[in-house]
């Protein structure tokens, strides 16, 4: 006994000694999104406990000069922001451009590179798309929440153009080279990058927009801000941020321009050309947002509506077929449930949309109605057999007496006895698909989530954003439950 | 008063699981006659009922009614029986999500291929017959015990069939009711049609059947005319 004892008092002890030394060596945490990969922050392809990126370079020469260890926080790109006024690290590094929202909501550093938003298109259509003019009524793609967003859905305005939004950089330029979109704007960097994966694509030379690329700080670290300007500044005059640029093949004439103008001028003054929406208040914003989150909410509800139609239907014909099939088709049945009900949706629309790309390419509204619909389907099926076999075996001896066929029966007395039972379960499902429809804007549908998050990031805030999309959801989802709730009322009644 | 035999039941076995619930039970009745099936509740009533009805299958023996052929592990040709045989189940099952009229007329519509306006005519008629009419568009919760089996038996009559099968028919009903469905059967069997009646009411049976059988543990105990069958009661 006293020797487990003195075993956890020495444990506590060497723990405690831990935070000491802990305490003793400061970390410098900062913030960023390992999914946006290659040059800026992405696991070590020979090691992915490692991260390598010139961001991460970057961090580790902060956190040098700061004498701090570096600690990497991951936060998905579109929410750096709000991570970062939250204060949930001290520095947010990931490609972050450099805007108007940022400046007023955040603390935000010297630029330290400066890059050129340009067209890619495919090689045939070289001569054909040269700018955003030349690309009515045709889909453009890009990274939602960034400065190239804000110049597409300017050109939606003014050229009608389409703009397609993705979440990482990679998806573009695959599906620019499937025919799935007719170009993408994003910064040079990635387009280099996006040309050198895929074959028989080209940039076109003219730029469309420079942006910067700067850290973020919650508002009140202005204190290490300016240290860490500081540091920037330093590292432009001896050459550190070269070096780290030119490893990564990134270094190109435009950044010693940048550089001398930083050094020699109050660069927080240095805007991008088109700040748009983030110039706004809150309030112009809202109102200027409000209409394409309207516009989201009907996609929205016709995509769950659409799928769930699609869902009754499979799900029904599956629950018919695992009660009245055979031991063969219901294994198969049973087998689609199992798998569908035990992977994540995410992963089925990856799969749908971008995995099935080279055999058959879906449009991206198709695939989201088939995705959500076939994954509903699993759980309608689950809803209706149960519905089908609580239906009383007596009422099913009295229509095989009077001579209906199985089907017969099915159709007017077990389906319509089932669909009762099944209703208020269905009602849930609806709501559920109608919320977990907001997954489909992995696979490039803008929905009125995605739409709200493009909108808090551009405003830099998720609470008016948040509030209004909210509001939407209850909108489209409580009339049908009320409705649900008449119709089981009624069924009731009789 | 009786015509030509309809049903004939030969050495008939039925299993439940591994439990033999009838053991070569043989009888017969014939057109216009009303058939008491008596004896207590678990000797086999409701199970050679359904065995009749083409519900549940037999084990050893054969059944034939009209033209169609029941013998074990054959698949009957049900509707051919179905458009002769009818049943009347003891808890009635009317179809809960319609109308009492809905239930009468589906089968005439789905099954005879008889017009819509036709078959509510018709079962309007039945309805009549039975003294429910004006309860045609209730639902069957609306319904009392006794309204609801003389749906059920409009909805069985609906069909025209030969042969009616009823499950204990005075579960739910108190005495001038009693009488009332006697009253019925018996005008039904006079149409013709044979009427098979299971049931452990005694002063019902002796009401209206015309001959009974006694099940006892799975066998027939005895058979003939009421006052001969129920002389130990």
């Amino acid at each position: 006994m006293s020797s487990r004892l003195a075993i956890i008092a020495i444990g506590l002890l060497l723990s405690s000694a831990k935070v000491v030394n802990a305490q003793q060596a400061p970390e410098l945490r900062w913030g960023g999104d390992a999914e946006g990969g290659a040059p800026f922050v992405e696991a070590d392809p020979r090691d992915p406990a490692r991260l390598i990126g010139f961001d991460v370079e970057i961090a580790e020469l902060l956190a040098r000069d700061l004498a701090r260890a570096p600690r990497f926080v991951q936060v998905a790109f579109t929410s750096l922001d709000a991570s970062a006024a939250r204060g949930d690290f001290d520095i947010g590094l990931s490609g972050i451009e450099d805007g108007p929202a940022r400046r007023t909501r955040l603390a935000v550093t010297v630029p330290y590179y400066e890059f050129r938003e340009i067209l890619t298109v495919r090689e045939a259509d070289r001569d054909r798309f040269r700018t955003l003019a030349d690309l009515r009524r045709r889909r453009v793609a890009t990274l939602g929440a960034t400065l190239a967003y804000d110049m597409l859905v300017a050109a939606q305005a003014e050229h009608g153009i389409v703009p397609v939004t993705y979440e990482d950089d990679v998806h573009p330029y695959s599906d620019l080279a499937l025919g799935r979109v007719d170009a993408v704007v994003l910064d040079y960097v990635l387009a280099e990058r996006g040309v050198a994966r895929n074959a028989g694509l080209a940039n076109q030379e003219a730029e469309l927009g420079v942006g910067r690329y700067v850290g973020v700080l919650a508002p009140d670290r202005t204190a290490l801000r300016d240290r860490i300007n500081g540091i920037l500044q330093q590292a432009m005059r001896d050459g550190r941020l070269e070096a780290i640029f030119r490893r990564w093949n990134m270094w190109n004439e435009d950044q010693p321009r940048l550089y001398a103008r930083v050094l020699a001028s109050d660069a927080t003054e240095m805007l991008p050309a088109n700040a748009s929406a983030a110039t706004l208040n809150v309030w112009d914003a809202t109102r200027r947002y409000f209409p394409s989150l309207l516009n989201a909410a009907l996609i929205t509800l016709m995509l769950s509506c659409a799928a769930m139609v699609l869902a009754v239907v499979v799900g029904v014909l599956i629950a018919s077929g695992r009660v009245y099939g055979p031991r063969p088709l219901n294994a198969v049945l049973t087998g689609y449930v199992e798998v569908i009900r035990g992977t994540p949706l995410l992963l089925q629309l990856f799969v749908l949309y971008f995995g099935l790309a080279s055999f058959v390419q879906l449009p991206a509204f198709l695939a989201a109605l088939i995705g959500l619909g076939l994954n509903y389907a699993a759980y309608e099926s689950e809803i209706h057999r149960a519905a089908l076999e609580a239906v009383p075996q007596g009422q099913l001896d009295a229509a095989r007496t009077l001579g209906f066929s199985d089907a017969q029966t099915l159709a007017l007395v077990r389906g319509p006895q089932a669909f009762r039972l099944a209703l208020a379960p269905m009602t849930n499902d609806f709501v559920a698909l109608l919320k977990d429809s907001s997954l489909v804007s992995v696979i490039t549908v803008v929905e009125l989530t995605k739409q709200t998050s493009i909108f808090a990031a551009n405003i830099g805030s998720w609470l008016v954003p948040g509030a209004l999309c909210a509001a939407l959801y209850l909108v489209l989802s409580l009339p049908l439950a009320r409705l649900a709730r008449r119709i089981e009322k009624g069924w009731r009644r009789e | 008063m009786t015509g030509p035999t309809t049903i004939d039941v030969r050495d008939v076995a039925i299993e439940r699981g591994a439990r033999q619930v009838l053991h070569g039970v043989s009888f017969s009745a014939a057109r216009g006659e009303l058939l008491a099936l008596m004896g207590v509740s678990g000797t086999g009533k409701t199970s050679l009922l359904r065995a009749l009805s083409g519900l549940d299958p037999i084990a050893a023996g054969e059944i034939r009614i009209g033209d169609v052929h029941l013998q074990p592990g054959r698949v009957p040709r049900l509707r051919e029986l179905h458009r002769s045989v009818s049943m009347v189940f003891q808890f009635h099952h009317l179809f809960s999500h319609m109308s009492a009229l809905q239930n009468v007329c589906l089968s005439p519509v789905h099954v005879l291929h008889e017009s819509r306006a036709a078959a509510e005519r018709r079962g309007r008629g039945l309805l009549e017959m039975l003294g429910v009419e004006s309860r045609a568009d209730a639902m069957p919760h609306e319904l009392s015990g006794g309204e609801a089996q003389r749906v059920a038996i409009a909805r069985a009559l609906a069909v025209d069939p030969g042969v009616l099968l009823m499950d204990e028919p005075t579960a739910s009903l108190d005495e001038a009711r009693r009488r009332d469905l006697a009253a019925t059967l018996l005008q039904l069997a006079r149409q013709g049609r044979t009427v098979v009646v299971a049931t452990h009411d005694t002063d019902f049976a002796r009401a209206c059947a015309h001959r009974a059988v006694m099940l006892e543990e799975g066998r027939i105990a005895r058979e003939g005319g009421l006052s001969d069958v129920l002389r130990v009661f």
